[in-house]
């Protein structure tokens, strides 16, 4: 839980009395356009820099530093030393969350042969490719089992496949028990995991809950529909009359009208497909629910 | 804290794996001795070489004069012309001829007296007959005006003053010489040695920051204690590394001298620099510096050579680690070495100008307890004698600037190492200080 937290660099202003609460065992999706002080935040409860006001609350305890052993961090700029050996440096960096040499290697051997590296212990990192080295920068983070996971893009780097691997490796830690805070621009991956987000814009945090609640908020009563009729341009005039109306196009084997109708909160679904059914043989009937991109951009724009 | 052992050692393991450290570390004593034997070799080669010298004398003064030594032959012609003689030096490979024409005045040989040769003769020979024909003229006058060489011999009397110092110590020109040899080795040894470690704690730091490991490691250490980690650790290193050079060229120099049978005396300059200065043979001086080097306070100087290094380097190293965490890249660092490196020079050049001058003047007085310059003056002042109220003092002061300036460095170190991108100017480092 992150509290009234302010931060300033000389005279620019990189948070701005920005609260979230970060719900025990959910992924937490901390969302916003680039420069708008995510990293800052981030950092901030990773201890790596202080806040001005405010205060980070960590299981009910204020943050102090040895806390750093429950936290996992894996930052946007990432690295490894190049001239280490992997499994060395893994040791080195588990060593200094806290874990003892023997512990380390076990647990490094464990998450090595389940991401089938276990080859790579001796190699040094500069031979590795880039997804290679990330994913030893993710061993390394969540290695030490820490309660609390920040993830600063993690996807970034990986094929398809390997996003794959690590998100279903966040999600089941996320079973185990461990909270995620995890910042992307990847909207699908906020989409498929993101409990709750928040969004944070030019300092300011303008959007915060639970996923779903938000998408209820943000829906507005819009459906797609498919409407095969007699005539399609005396139907289309009619909809426009009663209906805002824009054209939409999804797969379809029929010849039909394919439209996004947004009705009034006058008019109830059921009615509205009564009265569609009334003008000809209704093929689709969708609601649009806004994605989290549909979210961001207007919630951007709107300030 | 107790993840600073574990920084260190691994500051350390990788400085000491690396490849260029380790052929450093054993190719500089090679190289060194290398040079040093060559030199030796080409110098007893050079004097290898027998020089062969005619002598015309047609004046009949110097009949006796001219001695054969190993490296130079004289051969006295008699009855040969000039010509003649000069044709028989250049067919016969005769390093030169001499030609003392028949005079009627001693005056006059100073003009007269030629010597004929293929190429221009070397300085030190030309020297050596000038003084030779010199000496036999200066001789002759005296006979000629009637004073008897012997009794202006007996005249002469050398003066050497007796050094002692109030409390009944004998100090010697020699002993001042060692000194300064002492003291100078051990501040120039202070000051390659900041310049060398430092600019690799500074690579070391920029090495993090381009790797961008530096995010992932202050997420789990404080920065500080990842500055001190690194000081210290690279500071181990370089120490190791000092360590072998000395081993190593100390068995090196031993093999090279046993092998080749050369004096190394014989190379040193220095060596022949204090022979000049004392007369008496290789023996004696040899037995002179022995005397001189016990005369000097060596555990005093040991000890304070270790504080004052460990300091000195421990104060600068902080100092490198801050310029590394402000930049980018090593091209950037230029303009933050000067005001690090002014301090240093500076300190060299008041060890090597004020402190030979007057190793207790005021100026060499204040800059050996000013923390910067102080491990290099007053290193370079402990061979003369400084009170140890003093050197605490200075010591004191030295570790306490250390402190404080890791203090500083750890402001900016902590702030710099998440900068990127943008070369900062002075006046926002003054502002890190402040965050």
């Amino acid at each position: 839980m992150v509290n009234n937290v302010s931060k300033t660099y000389g005279d620019y202003k990189a948070l701005n009395n920005a609260s979230i609460e970060v719900e025990k065992g959910s992924i937490f999706g901390l969302l916003g356009p680039n420069g708008a002080g995510k990293t800052t935040l981030i950092r901030i409860i990773n201890q790596i820099t202080m806040p001005d006001t405010g205060s980070v609350i960590l299981d009910g305890e204020p943050l102090q530093p040895h806390h750093i052993k429950y936290i996992g961090y894996l930052p946007e700029e990432r690295g490894l030393y190049k001239s280490m050996k992997v499994g060395e440096q893994a040791l080195y960096l588990a060593q200094l969350k806290g874990l003892s040499k023997q512990e380390a290697k076990e647990r490094l051997k464990y998450w090595f042969d389940r991401l089938e590296i276990g080859d790579w212990w001796d190699k040094k990192i500069q031979e590795l490719s880039k997804g290679m080295a990330q994913k030893i920068q993710f061993v390394v983070t969540v290695l030490h089992k820490p309660k609390l996971l920040i993830f600063d893009e993690p996807f970034s780097g990986f094929d398809p496949i390997n996003a794959n691997l690590i998100k279903d490796e966040i999600l089941k830690l996320r079973d185990e028990g461990a909270t995620v805070i995890f910042s992307t621009h990847r909207m699908e991956s906020v989409e498929e995991m993101c409990d709750h987000i928040a969004l944070i814009h030019k300092s300011n945090k303008i959007l915060d809950g639970k996923l779903i609640d938000i998408k209820r908020q943000y829906k507005n009563n819009t459906f797609e529909i498919g409407l095969i009729t007699q005539d399609h341009a005396s139907t289309t005039a009619m909809l426009k009359d009663k209906f805002e109306i824009s054209p939409a196009t999804f797969k379809s084997i029929n010849n039909e009208l394919q439209y996004k109708v947004r009705i009034p909160d006058s008019v109830s679904p059921n009615d509205f497909v009564s009265y569609l059914t009334s003008l000809g043989q209704l093929t689709h009937f969708v609601e649009v629910v806004p994605s989290a991109s549909d979210i961001f951009i207007e919630t951007i724009q709107k300030n | 804290m107790n993840h600073l052992p574990l920084i260190i050692k691994r500051e350390y393991l990788t400085k000491v794996r690396n490849k260029s450290f380790i052929i450093m570390t054993f190719l500089s004593p090679l190289i060194f001795v290398g040079i040093f034997a060559l030199v030796a070799y080409l110098s007893s080669l050079n004097s290898d070489t027998v020089r062969k010298i005619s002598v015309l004398d047609e004046s009949g003064l110097f009949t006796n004069e001219f001695k054969s030594s190993p490296h130079l032959q004289y051969k006295l012609l008699s009855g040969n012309n000039l010509s003649e003689a000069k044709k028989e030096a250049e067919s016969q490979e005769i390093y030169g001829l001499l030609y003392i024409p028949k005079i009627d005045k001693l005056e006059d040989l100073s003009k007269e007296i030629t010597f004929y040769s293929e190429d221009s003769p070397s300085l030190s020979l030309m020297g050596d007959i000038n003084d030779l024909l010199e000496n036999k003229v200066n001789t002759l006058k005296l006979k000629e005006a009637g004073i008897d060489s012997e009794t202006i011999k007996n005249l002469h009397i050398n003066i050497s003053a007796n050094q002692e110092t109030f409390k009944g110590k004998e100090t010697s020109k020699l002993g001042s010489g060692l000194k300064l040899i002492f003291g100078g080795l051990a501040g120039y040894l202070l000051f390659m040695f900041i310049i060398i470690y430092g600019n690799m704690i500074m690579r070391s730091v920029i090495e993090e920051k381009t790797s961008r490991v530096i995010e992932v490691i202050i997420s789990s250490v404080k920065p500080r204690l990842l500055l001190l980690g690194k000081i210290f650790g690279t500071t181990l290193a370089g120490i190791t590394q000092f360590v072998v050079w000395v081993v190593l060229i100390l068995v090196l120099m031993t093999v090279v001298t046993s092998i080749f049978g050369i004096d190394p005396s014989s190379a040193t300059p220095s060596q022949q620099v204090l022979e000049n200065s004392v007369s008496g043979g290789t023996q004696q001086v040899l037995q002179d510096v022995m005397i001189e080097i016990n005369n000097l306070p060596i555990t005093n100087l040991i000890i304070m050579f270790i504080l004052f290094f460990v300091g000195g380097y421990l104060l600068y190293a902080s100092l490198y680690a801050s310029v590394g965490a402000a930049v980018d890249s090593e091209t950037d660092t230029q303009q933050f070495m000067m005001p690090i490196l002014m301090p240093l020079i500076l300190a060299v050049y008041v060890g090597f100008f004020t402190v030979i001058d007057n190793p207790h003047g005021t100026v060499s007085q204040v800059f050996s307890y000013i923390p910067f310059t102080s491990p290099v003056v007053m290193l370079m002042r402990i061979p003369f004698g400084v009170p140890l109220w003093q050197q605490i003092i200075s010591v004191l002061i030295l570790f306490a600037s250390f402190i404080v300036m890791v203090w500083f460095a750890a402001k900016i170190y902590r702030v710099g190492i998440l900068m990127y991108g943008k070369k900062p100017t002075y006046k926002e480092i003054f502002k890190w200080l402040k965050y």
